[in-house]
């Protein structure tokens, strides 16, 4: 008892010590700075490099998109008038190139109607400092963040308003080419509305807020932020709702439902008329018919 | 003649009654169930066995009608409706199973001896047709149809006149164009509900639209403000057919291009704001509604039967069946900078009618 007294006395005493808070407020600063240094060693860097990273942007750009949009983005156009080689991207933004490079439509491939999907050519990284340095050569929108696309951050009841909103909207506003499920469609000249399905959030947002290829803008004095955070939250929606009706046949119309009644139904049919006309197994053999009133 | 009628004789052969003799029907052959009793058994289970699957389905659908949720929060199966699935493939099968029991029921233990059936003519024998005649003959010289013309004009006469009420009744269908057009309520199919200094706003959300906040390349598919009242904007209610019938007519869709791309128009040179110019969102063809819009050639496309519309060219026919350009809204900003429109379109909006080229 007396023991356990004295020492919690003397710990006391040494709390209280010049030297023992000294040490403590030491030691406090060198783990804040440490764990600073491991966790956040990125974004410190980040700091520093901003005309770093445009200046890396503008290298890449140099190499793989120069020879269509020209050395400082300008454009490049063609002998025949009116057309181009390549679009200026002076003032197209980094939503533009965070949308064109991210879901791998540029650089292009070769020309045609229309640039299709693909794998992605540039890490995320590269496409950053690409963006930074498009968005360096004139005021554009800039790569949205996941608060301006998604309804997480909303009540149950703002959900679902939002989701019904946005399918109003998106029956306005979309379906003339993107069909009323987000399936896509065929447009003039070999052109064609790419299909919403899968396609993320954000680059759904970029999409509006560009106007990539023929596709016209949904800027925000267009199409309020809330109001394209609505679409998405809709086209996500039906995404997850399963088809109460039984098989979507991939939300087409009467193209892929014709196919399906035309190929399966009639082809049914078909193949029970070849059954019912066709013949049956015989045999040479003879019913005994004496043997059995015998 | 006879000599002829002779030589004729000569070449062509006399009728034989069987040019070739009749092959008759070929031996029957027995199917393995005609001739072993254990087969036939087994033939008779399988058709049994069917039917009783059908039996199986309609009561499975029975009891998928009573368990499966449905409505809001209905239960799924792979993805879809389970209710769905469940009842169609379960009536499927009922009908299904009875069909492909009554076949395997004909092809397996029915009798199948081959028998031959004669052609014979299909009309009604001589002395039928005969009797229908002179009864037909008859009752003409007896009503004295032919030979009272005076009867007979009149009465075709008095059935003609039956089709008088049956047009006077159709029109009272609905009212005349002439009767309901009126430009001050924008009634009829001349007029719509666009009028000098009422805003342009956006569909479905109604927010009126800063011709400054466009940027180029935007469309909007928008409405007349009138389409939401509110105590604010003070349009009255309007609900029912006559909702429908304005927005019918007053949607329209307002795109933004350089405005040097835009080729003037006589006479429409200060429709436009700034690059933003507005047409009638409705097809001259036949009416659909078109936003179809590619920014990079201006053209908008009827969904319906292909019309294309050149918007930086006066909404000028570049190709498919309509006939007219979309009708242009004369457009102006207020003092807030908000979208309005000038005045009504110019022409009628939407497909041809009678009346359209004789106001």
């Amino acid at each position: 008892m007396r023991l356990l007294n004295r020492s919690a006395g003397r710990i006391s005493r040494h709390r209280r010590g010049p030297v023992a808070g000294l040490a403590v407020l030491l030691l406090g600063l060198l783990l804040t700075g440490g764990i600073y240094t491991v966790l956040a060693p990125a974004q410190a860097q980040k700091a520093q490099s901003d005309t770093e990273l445009v200046e890396e942007g503008r290298k890449l750009f140099l190499v793989g998109c120069a020879s269509c949009h020209g050395q400082n983005g300008e454009g490049i156009s063609t002998i025949r008038e009116g057309n181009e080689k390549g679009p200026s991207l002076v003032g197209v933004g980094a939503a533009a190139v965070d949308f064109q490079v991210e879901t791998g439509r540029m650089p292009l491939a070769q020309p045609g109607s229309q640039a299709p999907r693909k794998a992605p050519t540039y890490s995320d990284e590269e496409v950053a400092s690409m963006a930074a340095y498009v968005a360096s050569l004139a005021p554009g929108p800039a790569v949205p963040s996941e608060q301006d696309y998604s309804i997480d951050g909303l009540s149950e009841d703002e959900r679902e308003e939002a989701i019904v909103r946005g399918g109003q909207i998106f029956l306005t506003n979309c379906t003339a080419c993107h069909n009323f499920n987000g399936s896509g469609g065929a447009m003039p000249r070999g052109g064609y509305a790419p299909s919403l399905k899968g396609v993320e959030s954000k680059h759904i947002y970029e999409a509006l807020l560009t106007g990539p290829q023929a596709m016209p803008n949904f800027s925000n004095g267009n199409l309020s932020p809330d109001e394209k955070r609505d679409v998405i939250a809709y086209l996500r929606s039906i995404e997850d709702t399963p088809n109460y009706g039984g098989f979507g046949m991939g939300g087409l119309g009467p193209v892929s439902e014709g196919l399906f009644a035309w190929v399966l139904g009639i082809g049914g049919l078909v193949g029970f008329a070849v059954w019912i006309a066709a013949h049956t197994t015989r045999t040479t053999k003879q019913p005994i018919e004496e043997g059995a009133e015998a | 003649m006879t000599d002829s009628h002779d030589t004729q004789h000569d070449h062509v052969p006399a009728v034989v009654a069987e040019p070739i003799a009749n092959p008759g029907i070929p031996a029957h052959t027995w199917r393995p169930t005609d001739v072993d009793e254990r087969l036939s058994k087994r033939a008779e289970r399988q058709v049994a066995g069917f039917f009783g699957l059908s039996m199986v389905c309609a009561v499975l659908f029975v009891v998928a009608y009573f368990t499966l949720e449905i409505g809001d929060n209905f239960d799924t199966f792979i993805g879809l409706g389970a209710s769905t699935v469940a009842l169609g493939l379960a009536l499927g099968g009922a009908l299904l199973f009875i069909g492909i029991g009554i076949i395997q029921w004909a092809r397996k233990l029915m009798s199948d001896h081959e028998i031959s059936e004669l052609r014979h003519p299909a009309g009604s024998p001589a002395e039928d047709r005969e009797a229908t005649l002179e009864a037909l003959n008859l009752g003409i010289e007896e009503s004295g149809i032919g030979r009272r013309p005076l009867v007979r004009n009149s009465l075709l006469g008095a059935m003609g006149m039956m089709g008088l009420p049956a047009v006077v009744l159709l029109r009272d269908l609905g009212p005349t164009n002439a009767q309901v057009a009126n430009a001050e309520n924008g009634t009829g199919l001349q007029h719509t509900i666009w009028k000098k200094g009422m805003r342009v706003v956006r569909d479905v959300v109604g927010t009126p639209i800063k011709a400054s906040e466009l940027e180029i390349g935007d469309l909007v598919n928008a409405a007349p403000e009138a389409q939401f009242p509110t105590e604010e904007n003070g349009y009255p209610e309007i609900e029912g057919v006559e909702l429908q019938v304005l927005k019918a007519k007053g949607a329209i869709i307002v795109v933004k291009m350089e405005p040097e791309e835009i080729k003037p128009v006589e006479g429409r040179e200060n429709w436009t704001v700034d690059g933003v110019i507005c047409y009638s969102k409705i097809c001259t063809h036949v009416g659909c509604p078109i936003s179809l819009y590619e920014r990079t050639t201006h053209h908008v496309l009827c969904p319906c039967h292909q019309s294309t519309f050149d918007l930086a060219d006066g909404a000028k026919v570049i190709f498919g069946p309509a006939h007219r350009p979309l009708p242009q809204l004369p457009l102006a900003v207020d003092e807030e900078g908000y979208l309005i429109a000038q005045a009504d379109f110019d022409e009628p909006v939407g497909a041809s009618y009678w009346e359209r080229e004789k106001q």
